[in-house]
């Protein structure tokens, strides 16, 4: 047998038949934890994906489709106004690193032959925070303070360490790459305003179908009654949309919306039943076009493809280790309160740090914090957390620092490091 | 004819190699088809967003995947 080759399935052999032969089943605290994860799997099911990630996904597909990549560009190109590449650096994140995928390439693209390495450090820090999807979740499942100072925090932060990077490496003499950014123009076929106004549409039906119950009376307990007539509206608003400005077949679109406005009619006290139905309605109307509005549904449908299964097998690593909120997993709340129970200046570091090298698949990182959250973590630390997770991870470095060599990565780091502690601590302070 | 699928190895990039090399069979084309996933290079051929195809030095497609049909015209087919 050739051993070069074979010890690593035979490893792998060991290891899982280790693992299964002192599998603690039977322990009470192991139950609890397998019975946990499948709790907090199923919540996500019934209260997350229908209502919140499949229009999320929309966006995010419309996003990739509809908004010209090559018009953000154009401001973090080689000849761009430095003080300006520094602000959309910074919040181009929402529109361009929808995927996880496509950050660094365009750090290295801004690094290399664009606005340079401040911008570029810039993008790197808060593009992974303040995309759509993750601001959605964030806000859904965290609560809307965290999600908004998630992307308060990142936008400030990454302007501050952009240009702590810059003054830092000002000396640094940069062989800049005199290729011309070559990005396909693409011709836009609607006014801005038309593509504004759509965008609205689906931001509306995402907000209401999400929208909170509100105890007490007045103006907003009368928004949470009337959410769903809200939501259809906005639904129908999309629909005369596409039919108008996105020139698909007026019947088509009719006929597509019929069942669910039939389901909404007949079953008013199921109003997610219309609302399944509304978008397979979309999906069956999108799918077999060839045109951009095909295209639509097929970039929705890549990001649902990819981010579907990490985020539940994400749900139920977190669901096996911390437990549903109020409960407990495998990790003893104690270890948690004990690190990061309160906001002081080493559990925000603590935060941080293991946040930077630990790897956070796509919004992986929301069912994580829940369950730590939950296992009585201090909202500081979660921050902090939130802020250095996705933005940095071991393998990431490694590219990064092929990118642009150890000092300036050992630097970058550093600064991400100091700067989630920091917000960490003034966000546990204050709220 | 030199084509070059550039991506750093994401399920997306590896759909469009796929897509690429269909195209090429379809159309009867023979052409070195290079796959680019070093960072340093994909910045040196101009490209920002990925997946992207360059043929023969020209930036075809940039920040998604492209359609069989749009492969084959860029083929010339």
């Amino acid at each position: 047998m050739d051993w070069q080759r074979e010890w690593k399935p035979l490893a792998a052999i060991v290891a899982v038949f280790l693992v299964v032969y002192y599998l603690p089943v039977g322990a009470a605290r192991f139950d609890n934890a397998v019975s946990e994860a499948f709790e907090l799997v199923r919540w996500y099911a019934r209260e997350h994906v229908l209502l919140c990630l499949i229009p999320a996904f929309f966006i995010a597909g419309a996003i990739a489709v509809f908004v010209s990549q090559a018009s953000v560009l154009k401001y973090l190109g080689a000849r761009a106004n430095k003080v300006l590449a520094y602000g959309v650096a910074s919040v181009s994140g929402t529109v361009l690193a929808v995927c996880s995928c496509t950050v660094l390439p365009l750090f290295a693209g801004i690094y290399r032959m664009g606005a340079g390495l401040g911008p570029a450090t810039a993008f790197l820090y808060a593009g992974p925070a303040i995309n759509v999807l993750a601001i959605v979740l964030t806000a859904r499942v965290l609560g809307p303070e965290l999600g908004l100072a998630r992307a308060v925090a990142a936008i400030l932060f990454s302007i501050v360490i952009g240009l702590c990077m810059h003054w830092i490496f000002r000396r640094d003499e940069q062989e800049k790459h005199q290729v011309q950014i070559a990005q396909p123009e693409q011709e836009s076929t609607r006014p801005l305003w038309q593509n504004g106004l759509f965008f609205a549409a689906m931001i509306g039906i995402l907000v209401f179908a999400n929208w909170g119950d509100a105890a007490g009376s007045g103006f907003w307990a009368l928004l949470a009654a009337q959410k769903w007539l809200l939501t259809g509206l906005f639904a129908v608003l999309l629909a005369i949309m596409l039919m108008f400005w996105f020139g698909l077949p007026k019947w088509q679109v009719i006929l597509a919306g019929a069942p669910a406005v039939a389901l909404a009619l007949v079953f008013t006290g199921h109003p997610t039943l219309a609302f399944v139905a509304g978008f397979i309605g979309l999906s069956l109307l999108l799918s077999g076009r060839e045109d951009e509005n095909g295209e639509w549904f097929k970039e929705s449908w890549d990001f649902a493809k990819q981010i579907l299964p990490l985020l539940l097998i994400g749900v139920f690593v977190a669901g096996l280790l911390l437990g549903r909120p109020g409960e407990e997993g495998l990790i003893p709340a104690a270890w948690v309160s004990g690190a990061v129970g309160d906001n002081s200046l080493g559990a925000n570091f603590f935060a941080s740090f293991v946040g930077a090298f630990m790897y956070f698949a796509t919004l992986t990182e929301v069912p994580i914090l829940q369950g730590l959250i939950g296992n009585g973590m201090h909202k500081g630390p979660a921050l902090a957390l939130l802020l250095a997770g996705p933005a940095l991870s071991l393998p990431n470095m490694l590219v990064i620092r092929s990118l642009m060599g150890t000092q300036k990565t050992v630097v970058f780091v550093t600064l991400v490091i100091v700067m989630a502690t920091i917000s960490g601590l003034l966000y546990g302070t204050f709220f | 004819m030199e084509i070059k699928v550039c991506g750093p190895g994401c399920p997306k990039c590896h759909e469009t190699e796929r897509i690429v090399k269909e195209a090429l069979a379809e159309a009867g084309v023979s052409a070195e088809v290079e796959k680019v996933s070093d960072f340093n290079e994909i910045a040196k051929l101009g490209v920002f967003t990925t997946p992207a195809v360059v043929i023969d030095g020209q930036i075809k497609c940039s920040g998604k995947t492209p359609t069989k049909k749009e492969v084959l015209a860029w083929l010339g087919r």
